[in-house]
């Protein structure tokens, strides 16, 4: 709404959005959280005999865009996503999808709109160990009323997306972890919702599987474009998938912003904890590092505003003279030198500065 | 007791040093008291004057219900008796239709076509072995001249399991919906009728419907339904959150979360259920043969009321192939893995389901040519009531002294000191020990629940015949603990035990309670080692199979840092695996303690003094409030016992974190 990226030429609209969101469990949290306003601290609620799962978050997560949330066991992201979806009630702030108020739904209008606009992945993949795969992802059209033939071509449709063509008989049990996720991915997308949540869906498998499905899903969304909140409390892949990370800690959201943001500027050493092993080359860009153009110093190349160090490190370190550093439209706006890309590439970057 | 770092508020440790004590000084108390008699005799005894008349007052009741009640006792048990009587003509008796001189019969479902049925269902659900089992099972009913009474115990297990199965589904759902209605209403209630002795059961339906098969039906209703609920309440529990939520995230109703997901996901716990259902009703039925059910039961019950033991052990021996077969067709039917169906279309999702219903029109259809298709051949039938007379025969001729030797030195040197000993026991002593028990493992609560219950049984007037009972309830679950524990033991260190003893006590346990009996009747007559034997054949189950299984999920890298720190055999066992296992092996005991103390009510068929001779003597004289207090008693023993058991439990876990 009020939030313009610099550079981003129309911003997309806010698909979901949450302000001051509250989720505090323990006896009478509403007329506690009311009666201290928006102010409540830590010690305030342990006082009261209260848990803080969720303190005083406010995201916007604009269309089309993947918005990761990011924290260890016990932060809060997984209440948080319940709170977005309603199915915890928050406690106190605002929740928005569309632009319409999700507090107020009534439960029938909640029924619809989560028939209709999201989609869920879950961790353990909560598939119906009584139906076969062709019924698990044919289930969310079952239950709308959709008849069998029409359910059961669109369930295969998705089967085919997820590349498990030829196992639709198969029950859950008879899957591997993976291809149970698969399934678990093809009915969450069995309705083509808008908003597709997605609940730490590759944490419960192993890593080579893991990077196999995150690959896959950066294909899936290159295709289908939807407004994904996805939780994880794997840093690497967070940054491996987000448009933008949100970091929370102990039920608070400590920062929002681009994998390069977070990674360039931690808000606080918590963050910068995370970002010390990342491979800063993959995640920074030329200009994130670039400086000003110094007049009359003639560069060999250009590199786009936009390209990952990684790309051109290995050349600029050879050449040893500085790059140009060039906008989308071709405008000069900056230089990269050799030394500041092997700062980076030792872990000696600006970011660790910061 | 506990380590605890930060140092607990001054009254705190004090209220916890006097705690300490508190067991030991009730005890100290109890003996005073005991010491005393002949000074304090209504500390002892529990006077006469104060006896609350509990009986007459559930007389008093019972009588206004009778009187007050026939309309909707009568119409329901006309509702029930229609369903009932289908299933008697279908499977026993064949229909009339017309009467007089006119009236045609339709004959009932051909023996040969109901074991073919069997046969095709452990086929489908088991393969060859199990259809071998049911097939053959069936086959041995008819061929032992049974088939005509077994068929009638069927029907009303037919009848009753699905009734038991809604109406238990429908509960647990409702408990599951609303915890304070589960933890208000139904769970203190499960509780009671589990462990209300099936006696018990037997005496308002008595009263209220006659001796009559509807009433054997309701009462077995009643006492088979509880597990039903408690795995409905336990299986929607245990469906995983994340398909809870998905539920709600797919968009589905309140009734589409039930029924299409919530109670499929929870189908195993839900065969589960239905297993004990079927199980628990057909030992209720043969125990209802006393208010009229009919069928074997009955034969059972004549036969050892006369003492012919040929007939008892043959009608009972039907009886455990009913039980055996239905057991394993159902858990076998709980266990199948959905397969994978490609085929479409009418036959492939009724195929199995035409052949059934084929096979039973064409052999009865056969059968209006074929006699021999309608009633098993009598000239084929064996009779295997001989052979067991001879057997027992031969055992009295020849065993007689040792038998009797056994007999008598049990008697003497184990029985009759301890029922001395319990029958003694001052009632206020006895309560102040048990309260100051609960008081230290559960509370003011727990302490208040087992204050009352055991006072009501002192005030009930029934407290010597509560302690008879609970003398031969202690002597049988303490027996069955020494065998049955070090057995446990014995199976969960080597498979190869455990595969022989585990499908004993399987069997062991599906044996109707009533069928246990005749055996032990056969050699030791009645009396009270007839009922510990029998008691310990029954409540030893339990006490093996928690002590197995609590031994063998000790983690494995415990017993591994054991190893590791340099352990032995036995010290790996005493300071590693026993300590863990303990809690489960403690819950086998409980278990050991409820079965012991149901099937020591039933023994009072072979002349037992106690709680279930009162019951049995009510049961008699159709006299409600006796029977029914009396019962009472009985299931306020068990629920102590149960409680203190699972406090201490709870305690022990929660120190270990193992919870």
């Amino acid at each position: 709404m009020n939030m313009t990226t610099p550079g981003a030429a129309s911003p997309r609209p806010v698909k979901l959005s949450c302000h001051n969101l509250w989720k505090v469990f323990g006896p009478n949290a509403e007329q506690f959280l009311a009666s201290h306003g928006g102010k409540v601290t830590t010690a305030d609620l342990e006082r009261a005999h209260l848990v803080g799962a969720v303190r005083n978050a406010s995201i916007e997560v604009r269309e089309g865009e993947t918005f990761i949330i990011m924290g260890l066991s016990g932060s809060g992201k997984s209440t948080l996503v319940r709170c977005l979806s309603r199915l915890i009630e928050p406690t106190a702030g605002e929740l928005t999808v569309d632009g319409q108020d999700l507090l107020k739904a009534t439960e029938a209008e909640l029924i619809d709109i989560r028939r209709h606009k999201m989609g869920m992945v879950f961790q353990h993949f909560a598939l119906l160990p009584h139906l076969n795969v062709l019924d698990n992802v044919a289930f969310p059209l079952l239950i709308q009323g959709v008849d069998r033939k029409t359910r059961e071509e669109r369930a295969m449709q998705m089967i085919e997306l997820v590349s498990l063509k030829g196992r639709e008989r198969r029950f859950p049990a008879e899957l591997s972890g993976g291809q149970q996720q698969r399934v678990g991915i093809a009915r969450s997308l069995a309705v083509e919702p808008e908003i597709w949540f997605l609940d730490e869906p590759f944490s419960a498998l192993d890593p080579l599987i893991r990077r196999e499905m995150q690959a896959e899903l950066i294909r899936l969304q290159n295709v289908l474009k939807k407004t994904i909140v996805f939780i994880t409390h794997d840093f690497d892949e967070a940054i491996r998938l987000a448009d933008r990370i949100a970091i929370m800690k102990d039920g608070a959201i400590i920062q929002i912003g681009k994998p390069e943001e977070v990674v360039s500027n931690p808000a606080t050493d918590y963050v910068a904890k995370f970002t010390q092993d990342v491979n800063r080359a993959r995640v920074l860009s030329a200009a994130g590092i670039m400086l000003p153009a110094s007049p009359g110093a003639s560069c060999l190349r250009r590199v786009k505003a936009v390209a990952k160090i990684e790309s051109f490190a290995a050349e600029i370190v050879e050449s040893a003279t500085p790059f140009a550093v060039e906008d989308a439209a071709g405008v000069i706006i900056g230089e990269v030198t050799p030394r500041d890309v092997i700062n980076v590439l030792t872990g000696k970057g600006r970011g660790a500065e910061a | 007791m506990t380590d605890v770092t930060a140092s607990p508020a001054p009254g705190l440790r004090k209220a916890e040093n006097l705690g300490q004590y508190m067991v030991p000084l009730t005890i100290v108390a109890a003996v005073t008291i005991f010491l005393l008699r002949d000074r304090l005799p209504s500390l002892n005894t529990y006077p006469d004057a104060a006896i609350i008349p509990f009986k007459d007052w559930v007389g008093a009741v019972m009588s206004w219900m009778k009187v007050n009640l026939t309309w909707f006792t009568r119409s329901l048990a006309a509702m029930m008796d229609v369903p009932l009587r289908f299933a008697f003509n279908l499977l026993a008796k064949g229909f009339k239709l017309g009467n007089g001189p006119e009236a045609t019969m339709l004959p009932r479902l051909s023996w040969l076509g109901v074991v073919g049925v069997m046969g095709w269902l452990g086929y489908i659900y088991g393969g060859w072995r199990l259809a071998l089992l049911c097939g053959g099972g069936f086959f041995a009913l008819a061929l032992f001249g049974v088939w005509n009474n077994a068929m009638l115990t069927l029907a009303l297990i037919v009848i009753c399991v699905p009734f038991c199965v809604i109406t238990g589904l429908l509960v647990g759902i409702w408990s599951y919906r609303s915890p304070r209605f589960d933890g208000w209403l139904i769970t203190p209630a499960l509780d009671l009728m589990q462990t209300i002795p099936t006696f018990a059961y037997l005496i308002p339906m008595l009263l209220l419907y006659g001796a009559s098969p509807v009433s054997a039906l309701l009462a077995t209703g009643l006492f088979a339904t509880p597990p039903m609920v408690r795995a409905t309440l336990l299986g929607l529990n245990k469906v995983p959150s994340e398909i809870k939520d998905f539920a709600d995230m797919a968009g589905c109703t309140r009734r589409q979360k039930l029924w299409r997901v919530l109670i499929p996901s929870a189908k195993p716990s839900l065969m589960i259920g239905v297993n004990q259902v079927i199980m628990l009703a057909l030992n209720m039925v043969i125990i209802s043969s006393m208010i009229g059910a009919g069928g074997l039961g009955y034969d059972v019950l004549l036969a050892l009321r006369a003492l012919k033991i040929g007939q008892a052990m043959e009608a009972g021996l039907a009886i455990v192939i009913i039980a055996i077969v239905l057991d394993r067709l159902s858990q076998a039917i709980a266990h199948r893995q959905p397969a994978i169906a490609i085929a479409e279309g009418t036959w492939a999702r009724h195929g199995n389901l035409i052949i059934a219903v084929g096979l039973l029109a064409l052999t009865t259809i056969f059968a209006l040519f074929i006699p021999a298709l309608a009633t098993f051949p009598k000239s084929l039938t064996l009779t295997t009531a001989p052979w067991w007379k001879a057997g027992v025969d031969w055992l009295t001729l020849h065993m007689f002294d040792a038998i009797e030797a056994v007999r008598v030195f049990v008697l003497l040197y184990f029985l009759n000191p301890m029922r001395a000993g319990f029958e003694s026991l001052p009632w206020l002593g006895v309560l102040l020990v048990v309260v100051a028990l609960g008081w230290r493992l559960g509370g003011w609560r727990l302490a208040l629940l087992v204050g009352l219950l055991g006072f009501f049984a002192a005030a009930s007037g029934l407290w010597v015949p509560a302690m008879q009972t609970l003398y031969l309830a202690g002597a049988a679950t303490l027996v069955a603990c020494i065998i049955g524990i070090p057995l446990g033991i014995w199976a969960s260190r080597s498979d190869r035990v455990q595969s022989v003893v585990m499908p004993i006590i399987d069997t062991l346990q599906t044996i109707p309670m009533f069928c246990i009996i005749i055996p032990v009747v056969m050699l030791f007559r009645v009396g009270d080692v007839t009922a510990l034997i029998a008691t310990v054949a029954f409540a030893i189950v339990p006490a093996v199979r928690y002590t197995n299984h609590g031994l063998r999920q000790v983690p494995s890298h415990l017993v591994e840092a054991g190893q590791v720190a340099g352990c032995t055999r036995w010290q790996l066992f005493r300071h590693v695996q026993l300590p863990v296992a303990m809690p489960e092996i403690m819950l086998g005991i409980n278990q050991t303690i409820l079965l012991a103390l149901s099937m020591i009510i039933i023994c009072a068929m072979v002349g037992t003094r106690d709680l279930g001779q009162e019951i049995f003597k009510a049961l008699a004289k159709a006299d409600s409030g006796r029977g029914i207090v009396a019962g009472l008693v009985i299931a306020f023993i068990g629920i102590i016992a149960d409680r203190l058991i699972t406090a201490w439990v709870n305690k022990r876990k929660m120190r270990g974190g193992l919870t």
